[in-house]
């Protein structure tokens, strides 16, 4: 009777149902649209906005990762998003050489990047000079973040910082790294950040074919994300992650360590934010410590809200959904955006807590009590397990 | 020494919470294999000899060694939990988005860090051991539902059957049949008295008929003010005057 996996779980239908989905909203993304693009049937505009959204549902996973599934809500995801983004950025800054401003008006024979000049520098700081190597920089996109959230995790879960406590505490992180980001003395930019990058791997980013590659290089990285954290959710690492989340009492009682896990979570969680911030800046064409700021995680936590916290469909959804509604009310009416922001989170907590994927099961819902009349009150005592909460199924 | 035939053994423990004595001088000991009763008025210090024992909390002082000389004062919740003592809480702490099977399979015994968890698998060994657990607490035909979905009695014995799956050496149980049903309260006491001799059982209850039926073989310790006040028999508990006083007199017993 028990399945071979781990789990037992009555949902297998519904997964197919999503697995079906996703796999062709991936053929979609990764195939058909970069080839509507290449035959000129969609604006590179559009593909690259679309690329920006795809950035934004990676890093609306890794939030939901912490939030939904281990019940961490984590206010430090910009954070590592930026810094991945800053990681890239510096490798990308020094593959401007001598097409820079300075550069070209001839001011600059070292071909630093143009803020330093402008800034007095003289020679490269010895922490930038790795980074003119792409392969130091990526991998840079996985370590720094992962062992800025290491450290801090270990410290966070190790005091037992929990709850509202631990989203504070992210917040202040998040706030003061942006702070020192805003400081010349960085030699990161200051508030103007990196900006006018030309070439990423012998490509120039400003053609359509490279703007693609990225592209595609989302979709793919994206679709990855996906399937490492569905697989995640099915092991027994995964069950324990939701038992963190639910009961951290009895999950101590029952011998796990559950700061373990945590850490494992976060640091997991930061390292694919960084990479959505390091895929992010070659197609947006900059990054500055604004994107850094603490609002844009719980700009983050609010496409998680409104897509279904504890799916992993859902935070793409989210991502996608409100980032497209921003792009276009911030055109159409840009002073009501923030209101319109404001009022959607709060009508989806209020009355569609469980987010836009859950909205099918709801209308079914409806739909069978307006068939049958009267309604039946539900039967508590032979309660199927079809009826199980939005954030188990997942 | 003698103290070493003893599973458990509590010596001279203090405990003070905000000035408040919780714990004062508390000397516990158990054998091997043994059901013990534990009763006594609320705020006797229960729970909190519980929170002791599992490493919720530190004594102020004394000493707490288990299986003979483990120091578990120095030990974090999860250490202590894998050298083999278990806790059933008094409101029933199972998983209540997961299914019933998937609370069983998070406590079996088995590897507790995170990386063993990122590839284990059941084995079968594993499947016997939850059919035959799920037939013990009769949630066979349940195993799909969330636990959430179970009733308080059915939670209670799930609780149970997380507890057994760790296969532990103590279990600690609190008010095991708190919002139970006369039938299932009954059936838990008898299922508890089943575990007795392979397992090592320390009840705190309140429900005076439970007592007398758990406690029809064993000690009954009674706590009062953080201490012990008296232990023994059943009968002997119940004809003992400061017993009456402190607790049996305030009306508390049988109250079903």
């Amino acid at each position: 009777m028990p399945s071979s996996s781990t789990t037992n779980s009555p949902n297998s239908s519904r997964l197919k149902f999503e697995i079906g989905i996703v796999a062709t909203l991936a053929l979609f993304m990764i195939v058909i649209f970069p080839l509507l693009n290449a035959q000129g049937y969609v604006s590179n505009f559009t593909i690259n906005l679309w690329g920006k959204y795809l950035c934004f549902a990676i890093l609306a996973i890794s939030v939901d990762l912490l939030w939904g599934y281990t019940g961490l809500l984590s206010l430090g995801q910009s954070l590592f998003f930026s810094l991945g983004g800053y990681m890239l950025g510096m490798h990308l800054m020094l593959m401007i050489g001598d097409q820079g401003v300075y550069a070209q008006a001839g001011k600059n024979p070292l071909g630093l990047p143009d803020f330093m000049i402008f800034l007095g520098h003289t020679f490269l700081p010895s922490f930038w000079r790795p980074f003119s190597s792409f392969g130091f920089a990526a991998l840079m996109v996985f370590v720094l973040p992962g062992l800025l959230a290491w450290l801090f995790g270990y410290l966070a879960f190790r005091s037992r910082i929990k709850g509202v406590y631990f989203s504070i505490l992210t917040q202040a992180l998040t706030y003061g790294a942006s702070l020192m980001f805003f400081r010349n003395d960085m030699i990161m930019g200051g508030n103007n950040g990196f900006t006018d990058f030309k070439k990423i791997l012998g490509s120039d980013l400003r053609t359509a074919a490279t703007q693609r590659g990225l592209f595609i290089a989302t979709a793919v990285t994206l679709l990855l994300v996906y399937i490492g954290c569905r697989i995640l959710s099915k092991t027994k690492f995964g069950l324990i992650q939701r038992a963190v989340r639910d009961g951290e009492n009895r999950v101590l009682f029952s011998g796990y360590s559950a700061a373990h896990y945590k850490l494992f979570v976060f640091v997991l969680s930061a390292v694919i934010a960084s990479i959505a911030g390091a895929l992010y800046v070659p197609q947006v064409g900059g990054i500055n410590p604004s994107v850094m700021t603490p609002d844009k995680s719980l700009e983050a936590v609010v496409w998680v809200a409104v897509g279904g916290r504890g799916t992993l469909v859902g935070p793409i959804l989210g991502a996608i959904s409100i980032n497209a509604l921003k792009s276009y009310a911030t055109r159409a009416f840009p002073d009501f955006w923030l209101i319109l922001l404001g009022s959607l989170f709060i009508i989806v907590v209020l009355l569609l807590p469980g987010g836009i994927v859950s909205l099918p099961e709801r209308l079914s819902a409806l739909w069978k009590k307006f068939r049958t009349k009267p309604p039946t009150p539900a039967d508590g005592t032979s309660a199927p397990a079809a009826t199980l909460s939005p954030i188990t199924k997942s | 020494m003698i103290m070493s035939r003893f599973l458990l053994n509590v010596k001279n423990v203090n405990k003070t919470y905000d000035g408040f004595k919780a714990i004062t001088n508390l000397n516990f000991h158990l054998k091997e294999g043994e059901l013990r009763t534990v009763i006594g008025p609320n705020g006797a210090g229960k729970s909190t000899f519980f929170d002791l024992i599992t490493g919720r909390a530190k004594p102020d002082s004394g000493k707490i060694e288990f299986a003979p000389h483990t120091d578990l004062t120095k030990l974090k919740e999860y250490q202590i939990n894998r050298l083999g003592i278990g806790r059933k809480f008094q409101t029933p702490s199972v998983y209540v988005e997961h299914s019933v099977w998937d609370n069983l399979v998070l406590s079996l015994k088995g590897p507790r860090n995170v990386f063993a968890n990122l590839i284990y698998r059941l084995t079968s060994e594993d499947r016997d051991q939850m059919e035959d657990l799920l037939k013990l607490i009769r949630l066979d035909q349940k195993r799909e539902w969330t636990a959430g979905q179970l009733s308080h009695g059915e939670k209670q014995w799930l609780e149970i059957g997380m507890l057994l799956a760790t296969k532990p050496r103590l279990l600690l149980v609190d008010e095991p049949a708190a919002g139970m049903t006369d039938e299932e309260t009954h059936r838990t006491g008898e299922l508890l008295l089943s575990l007795a001799g392979k397992h090592s059982l320390i009840i705190v209850e309140h429900d005076m008929t439970f007592v007398k039926q758990i406690a029809r073989h064993g000690v009954v310790t009674v706590l009062h003010q953080g201490s012990v006040l008296c232990e023994g028999s059943f009968d002997e508990v119940q004809s003992n005057q400061m017993v009456r006083d402190v607790y049996l007199g305030r009306g508390k017993h049988g109250n079903r």
